[in-house]
């Protein structure tokens, strides 16, 4: 067993063991929106951290696929599966669309077309009051029971998000390991030696747009089924630049570091304010002092503090030269 | 360092050892301290309402000196951020982590629909002192839901009519923050108005973050009698000023959070002569509301307005719900059909009751804005006793019609 | 007819108003290459700066250098401690000047308790000019004409000053003009001060329009985006261009299409960078 597979091993038992390890169903319930802002995250990931694109629009996905599933099924009368179909077929369709549009541009560009997106997603969903509730939003809805498991049991929930959360991550891992996935990388480090090498960088890039589409819309239906209302906060670019700061803060280009990132926005949203009035201010703080510290992200700096450490104790004292050999190439260098 | 981890686990095994070994409710449940989860917005765009409950929930607390009915109230503050879903977490929070009786809160009526659902499953007794969402106490009313305000439109049935009937205007622009809120109040108002003979000519959407209301404000129709405001937050103080910059001189009525004394003790004389309704005012001399404005201006020096006043009659439904069950909060369903009973005969609402479906009916005023005391204070210029969300519309045929929206009614030409 | 008129006074109104929202960030990022995101914050921090001046009775043209100062300080601060060491960065940029952002914004509240608070309108500046049955603030020609000045200075700061020599050749191209014997250093220091300063003062500019609440930098900043990167990214002519296209394309669209007005100044930008992706007056991708 390679070290990297037995920390998959560890920290997937770990993930199993969890609710019987904690007990209590709000932690549960928080560790089940960890994984749901975690998938989310990581399928930004798929754009931020290996196509080199700063999308910040990504809750569009999400909110658009929340919104159809309630609507679907909780209003207009379908079935969960056909609602969830629907829900992420039509989302996902509507990121071939926009992926269409931001592609026109690169960069500071790419950004503000995701941003503009999302935001007529937000006014649209704020506006269209007899389809959306409008700021009121869309209630009503209840947890499926597939295979006769009731999701409304928080542990039932947590296991039932921890599976798509696996898939999630397999799947985007096996994403960019494939040949395509390769390219995707190779778009973003040399776009010019990509084209010149035959590759179309265009449509790898709306493939991957779309893909990353894909799983934030399967996010956005975990949103839906957890909270079991959707409003539309869930599109605001609020939660547009939270997803964006969880992948950068744990580590863009990472397959751990966007997990990592929505942990901790997780938690300090949710529990660190139950003790810290000014926990916004922590929140800042705390991405700044990542960036000052770890300015690739939590994942890889501390596996580099890791390494380093590791390191000191194997050179014991003979050691002349620090951790040069350490370092992981930059991740900074893209896309000016 | 490994000695003390180890003993300090050690310790904290044995406490939840021992914890669940005893039988439930060992420590006799009667002199446990009562706790109250409140939901409040510390960060963000609606934390100075959110700082106002805080405030007026803490002197009703301070002033039953921290003990209703005998047992001690314990407070746990959340904040929710004015976001539905934290609004749902912290929720959860309180009652499977902190274990609270009764939740006060939240501020705003999306963060309240976002936990209507939660509320119902946990039977938890909700008391809101803020979110003022029609339908919550109508078309799908909440058993665990008692609200201590007025719903959005309340106050402005009876205010149409005045402005109908004894404003004597027959033409007038509404222009309202466009979310549920705004919706309700401009219709509940537009109702009566021309059921009264009045025409509501415009109606004007801004959205909540408008930038500058030079545009809408030069769209007036320049012939109406009067523009009714009806803005929330600090949109109040924006629109007010601007129309003042324009040199308009039509006269405007505003929603009670228009000039809501949060926001009117930082305007300036634009604000003079705007009148207004509601079910509170802090200039209103009934009995009950000199103390308290009294108290808050000592505590906090300034006048209380819709939400401080809102999370202090919350409290207030709180303990005369207590004292009818003699602070038995463990039967849960007592509580609430106590809360759904409560009422208080003085007070900063005056008289207040319950109705069937978890609404005060109260005094609504009709309050003008004037510079008293050298500060501007919504002087009450009458009183529509016991008020009804209803109004005085048969409870069945109002709830027959659809709750009140954007779409209520367009304007007539 | 009158409604036009009066909607294109009110176009300009609001263009003005958002050049003086994103001239600083126009300047910031044409030379550094850094989207501040902090922009809205500095916007929001300055304003309160200067009401508290106004409240202590020094009156609003204090309150606008005071505001200026204290942003330009602060901006001064984070470009010398923090964003030097991420040139070249963006992702690293993005998350530090949004953790900024936080910061500032509940350090505000905080500060200044989140009640939202009106600005007077300086004096000498209140009333309306009249005519021909049309009526308009003084102010906001005041605004106006302040945006036109702070546009022309900019532009002569650029075109006939050494410093602007310097900016535009870093502009240009950075390893050329450090090879040139520039000092991109203090060069890049010194332009952050002037784009932060331009916030804070700007914000209290737009005071007595727009009032100081909580939010106020959330729903600046997206705004500045839009002008900046409509107008063309880096090119001062442009978000000049840009604020005035945005400002009437609000004024006249929110009355003519009320139904669009969530989307109205989401839509166009859309339908620019699409078809050219540059910007209006962008001279290159970025």
């Amino acid at each position: 067993m390679k070290p990297s597979l037995l920390w998959v091993a560890a920290f997937g038992a770990v993930l199993i063991l969890l609710p019987q390890v904690i007990g209590s169903a709000y932690y549960v319930n928080l560790c089940s929106q960890i994984l749901i802002a975690a998938i989310l995250a990581s399928s930004l990931n798929i754009l931020v951290g290996f196509g080199g694109l700063t999308s910040l629009g990504h809750a569009a996905y999400a909110g658009t696929a929340a919104y159809f599933t309630v609507y679907l099924s909780a209003h207009a009368g379908f079935g969960y599966l056909a609602g969830a179909v629907m829900a992420v077929a039509g989302t996902t369709a509507m990121a071939l669309l926009f992926g269409l549009l931001a592609l026109r541009a690169s960069g500071l560009g790419f950004l503000m077309i995701t941003l503009a997106l999302g935001q007529i997603l937000w006014g649209i969903a704020y506006r269209w009051v007899s389809l959306t509730g409008g700021d009121n939003g869309l209630g009503g809805f209840t947890r499926p029971q597939p295979f006769g498991i009731d999701l409304a049991d928080p542990a039932a929930f947590y296991y039932f998000a921890l599976v798509v959360f696996g898939l999630a991550l397999f799947a985007i891992h096996r994403f960019m390991h494939s040949p395509f996935g390769q390219s995707l990388q190779g778009t973003r480090d040399q776009p010019r030696r990509m084209s010149a090498l035959g590759y179309n960088v265009r449509s790898i890039q709306l493939l991957s747009f779309v893909y990353a589409g894909f799983w934030g819309a399967v996010a956005g239906l975990l949103y839906a089924y957890y909270h079991q209302f959707v409003s539309p906060h869930v599109l605001h670019l609020t939660t547009s630049a939270e997803t964006l700061l969880m992948v950068i803060a744990g580590g863009a280009g990472t397959l751990f570091g966007p997990v990592v990132g929505a942990a901790l926005v997780v938690i300090l949203k949710n529990v660190a304010s139950a003790y810290i009035a000014r926990w916004m201010m922590l929140l800042g703080a705390v991405f700044v002092a990542i960036v000052l510290f770890m300015p690739d992200g939590l994942v890889p700096g501390v596996s580099r503090l890791f390494r380093r450490f590791r390191n000191t104790r194997r050179t014991a004292m003979k050691n002349t030269e620090p951790d040069a050999a350490a370092l992981p190439p930059t991740l900074g260098k893209r896309s000016a | 360092m490994l000695h003390r981890g180890k003993a300090l686990s050690a310790a904290l095994l044995s406490t939840v050892f021992l914890s669940t070994l005893l039988p439930p409710g060992f420590a006799s449940a009667q002199s446990d301290p009562i706790k109250v989860g409140f939901m409040t917005v510390r960060s963000g765009a609606l934390s100075a309402g959110g700082r106002q409950m805080e405030e007026g929930l803490k002197l009703c607390v301070d002033q039953y000196g921290g003990k209703m009915a005998g047992r001690a109230i314990e407070v746990i503050t959340a904040d929710t951020a004015g976001q539905p879903a934290v609004t749902k977490t912290k929720a959860q929070e309180l009652v499977e982590r902190n274990g609270v009786d009764v939740l006060i809160g939240p501020l705003a009526a999306f963060e309240a629909l976002a936990i209507d659902d939660y509320i119902r499953q946990a039977k938890i007794p909700t008391i809101s002192p803020s979110a003022a969402a029609e339908d919550m106490t109508q078309r799908k009313p909440n058993p665990w839901f008692v609200r201590a305000v007025g719903t959005s439109a309340q106050p402005y049935h009876p205010f149409g009519e005045y402005a109908a009937k004894e404003l004597g205007y027959k033409k007038i622009a509404v222009i309202a923050d466009d979310f549920a809120f705004g919706h309700e109040i401009a219709s509940g108002f537009q109702r009566t108005f021309e059921e009264n003979g009045g025409k509501v000519v415009q109606k004007l959407w801004s959205p909540l973050n408008t930038p500058d209301y030079g545009s809408y404000i030069s769209q007036i129709e320049p012939d109406v009698d009067a523009v009714f405001a009806a803005f929330a937050g600090g949109n109040g103080i924006k629109f007010l000023q601007q129309y003042n910059n324009y040199g308009m001189t039509t006269p405007v009525l505003g929603a009670m959070t228009t000039v809501d004394e949060g926001v009117l003790k930082s305007m300036g004389d634009e604000a003079v002569g705007v009148i207004s309704a509601g079910w509170y005012s802090a200039a209103n001399s009934n009995p009950g509301n000199k103390e308290f404005t009294e108290a808050v201006r000592k505590q906090y020096g300034a006048d209380p307005g819709y939400y401080t006043v809102g999370a202090y009659m919350a409290c207030q439904f709180l303990n005369n719900a207590l004292e009818k069950v003699g602070g038995n909060v463990e039967d849960r369903d007592a509580l609430m059909k106590a809360l759904r009973s409560v009422s208080i005969d003085s007070g900063p609402y005056g008289k207040v009751s319950i109705d069937d479906l978890g609404q005060p009916v109260m005094d609504v005023t009709i309050r003008k804005v004037e510079k008293k005391d050298g500060r501007l204070q919504n002087v009450v210029v009458k009183t529509y006793p016991a008020t009804s969300q209803f109004w005085t519309y048969d409870q069945k045929e109002f709830l027959a019609q659809p709750v009140y929206s954007r779409d209520y009614q367009p304007a007539k030409k | 007819m009158h409604f036009y008129v009066m909607q294109g006074l009110n176009g300009l109104a609001l263009g003005a108003l958002l050049f003086i929202l994103s001239a600083g960030f126009s300047l910031i990022f044409g030379l550094m290459r850094v989207a501040n995101l902090s922009h809205g914050a500095y916007f929001m921090l300055g304003a309160y700066v200067g009401l508290t001046c106004i409240d202590r009775g020094y009156g609003f043209w204090a309150g606008v250098l005071a505001g200026g100062a204290t942003v330009a300080l602060l901006g001064g601060l984070v470009e010398r401690l923090i964003l030097r060491r991420l040139a070249g960065r963006p992702l690293q940029q993005v998350l530090v000047t949004l953790g900024i952002a936080f910061i500032i914004a509940d350090a505000c509240i905080w500060l200044w308790t989140g009640d939202p608070r009106p600005v007077p309108v300086p004096s000498g500046f209140e009333g309306v000019f009249r005519f021909q049955g049309f009526v308009f603030p003084k102010y906001r020609l005041f605004v106006v004409a302040v945006a036109c000045a702070l546009g022309l200075a900019l532009w002569l700061l650029m075109e006939r000053t050494r410093l602007g020599a310097m900016i535009r050749a870093g502009v240009d191209d950075m390893d050329m003009a450090r090879a040139m014997g520039i000092r991109t250093s203090v060069l890049f220091t010194v332009v952050f001060c002037l784009g932060a300063a331009l916030a804070g003062a700007g914000g209290v500019l737009a005071g007595p329009i727009l009032s100081v609440y909580p939010g106020l930098d959330s729903d600046m900043l997206p705004l500045a985006l839009v002008v900046v990167i409509l107008g063309g990214v880096g090119s001062l002519g442009g978000a000049f261009l840009g604020s005035f296209i945005i400002g009437f394309i609000y004024s006249y669209g929110q009355a003519l299409l009320p139904d669009l007005a969530y989307v109205i100044l989401f839509l166009p930008m859309v339908l620019v960078l699409t078809l050219r992706p540059r910007g209006l007056m962008g001279r290159r991708t970025v």
